[in-house]
């Protein structure tokens, strides 16, 4: 399969601010942040959730508990893929239990990731609230799920990609909208 | 890129790629075993078949508790009831288990080979949980696990193996797997149950019978169950074995400071180990029951998960040639 690169949706700089704008509404709409945590979905909403955590660090002085989350087990297409994916640890040093999260991830799309990463936090305790925190909301929902803090809505169609790149993972930064041309 | 692994039949054929692959994969089960609510549904609607044609009852409940704690069900088919007490043959017996579907298949068998045999007759991963005396690959992959865990490498250390290594299928995968890894291995017992060719079996291993020369410098001591259902003849008195063998307390001085004591169990306390070692810091015991589960989790993750391999149904494959 070969791909295209159509438009740049995001510039590092765009990051930069829609990320601050995130952290703000957190903030804001969490009615402080007492008991608020949270919780990067590996891969790119752990770079992604570090930073959100950074920027409410520097703007409100508090720190905010970040966690990471492995959602490999949890995934429901298991069954019908040859080589099962390699398992990694979650990184959460708090305990869920009552606690205000926000999974934080890259791309919201189908609502399949953001589905296993709920069952995943079920199974460490039972928070009080859990909310959706997401760069990019593309569309094409197969599940129920929405976001509440939402970076940039794209209008997509199913054959197209949204590629995140940052700087901790990909040594660039910035978001691409890609093609798959056959 | 790893080659895919598709039984686990013995330590012997693996690369020191795939052992490191398989701890590392562990290393989030292990983390799971501290979670309050250990149930996963990974494996529903799997059934692995648990066949134990040698009595067991950790590594049975081990990996009956790996299958539970992924979501995948498990067949029990146990030595004390089982039909090869009434002559079946290890073939029909696991062809009759086949042809009820499961997705992967467990077996403990007392003769050296047999999960080979079967692995190659049927269409379903199979994982062995003891043959004979020839292996028993997932003790000796969580005793490399404990080991990586509590000393921060596998790899350099000075490894002691203790009492009666000719019977144990633990010290043959034991040694296996640690001489992949540089390590250098003593194996100490009396004479007749230390045989010279073990020492085949990797390439820095020497044999000692002397118990105090051989904790000199140990960085890790495996303890091994005196197996007298293996033996034919009592071949050595109890008393002469703890006065030449047993790992006291004052013995283990003799090794490093920091040497960790494992035993693949069950324990006989009094004989091969003293309460108080089998007890006391260095011991790593416990932790190789927990990280027993983890390993056994990672690897009926990675074998019996995926997609269904086709296997031909037996009924099915019969109905065909009749076409």
């Amino acid at each position: 399969m070969r791909v295209v690169e159509k438009r740049q949706l995001l510039s590092a700089e765009e990051i930069g601010r829609t990320l601050q704008r995130l952290a703000h509404e957190i903030v804001e709409k969490s009615g402080g942040t007492k008991d608020l945590a949270l919780i990067g979905v590996r891969r790119r909403g752990v770079p992604l959730s570090q930073r959100l955590a950074a920027i409410i660090r520097t703007s409100s002085s508090v720190n905010v508990p970040v966690g990471t989350l492995d959602i490999t087990l949890y995934r429901d297409d298991l069954s019908t893929v040859a080589h099962q994916p390699v398992v990694q640890s979650n990184e959460i040093e708090f305990l869920v239990d009552d606690r205000d999260i926000v999974l934080v991830d890259d791309v919201l799309y189908t609502g399949r990731t953001v589905r296993a990463a709920m069952n995943g936090l079920f199974d460490l305790g039972r928070p009080r609230r859990i909310r959706l925190c997401v760069l990019i909301d593309r569309g094409h929902r197969e599940l129920p799920v929405e976001a509440t803090f939402i970076g940039s809505t794209v209008q997509t169609s199913d054959t197209e990609i949204v590629e995140v790149r940052l700087q901790e993972i990909d040594g660039e930064e910035r978001v691409m909208l890609v093609d798959r041309v056959s | 890129m790893l080659q895919r692994l598709e039984h686990l039949l013995g330590i012997e054929n693996l690369t020191r790629e795939q052992i490191t692959f398989i701890l590392d994969q562990s290393k989030p089960f292990q983390e799971f075993q501290r979670h309050p609510l250990k149930k996963l549904a990974t494996l529903r609607g799997k059934t692995v078949a648990l066949a134990f044609f040698e009595p067991s009852t950790r590594t049975r409940i081990s990996f009956a508790t790996a299958a539970a704690r992924l979501g995948a069900d498990t067949m029990n088919l146990q030595a004390e009831s089982s039909s090869l007490k009434k002559g079946e043959s290890l073939l029909d017996t696991v062809r009759t288990l086949e042809a009820m579907r499961p997705d992967g298949i467990v077996i403990r068998h007392s003769s050296s080979g047999a999960p080979h045999f079967v692995a190659e007759r049927l269409e379903v991963p199979v994982l062995n949980a003891g043959d004979g005396t020839h292996e028993h690959p997932t003790q000796a992959l969580l005793d490399a696990l404990t080991i990586r865990d509590r000393k921060g490498k596998l790899e350099g250390w000075n490894v002691t193996i203790l009492g009666d290594i000719l019977h144990s299928r633990v010290a043959r995968s034991d040694i296996q797997l640690l001489g992949k890894f540089g390590t250098r291995i003593t194996l100490c017992g009396p004479a007749m149950w230390v045989p010279r060719e073990l020492e085949s079996l990797a390439p820095n291993i020497h044999r000692e019978t002397r118990i105090e020369r051989a904790l000199d410098d140990a960085d890790v001591i495996i303890v091994l169950r005196v197996q007298t259902e293996r033996m034919h003849e009592p071949a050595l008195a109890a008393e002469e074995f703890i006065l030449g063998y047993q790992l006291t307390a004052e013995r283990l001085r003799l090794a490093r400071p920091e040497a960790l004591v494992l035993h693949p169990g069950p324990m006989i306390r009094g004989l091969e180990i003293d309460p108080v070692v089998a007890d006391g810091t260095q011991s790593g015991v416990l932790e190789q029951v927990t990280n027993g589960l983890a390993v056994r989790m990672a690897l009926l993750y990675h074998l019996v998960g995926g997609a269904p391999v086709d296997a031909p149904h037996p009924a099915k494959e019969r109905s065909n040639a009749a076409d």
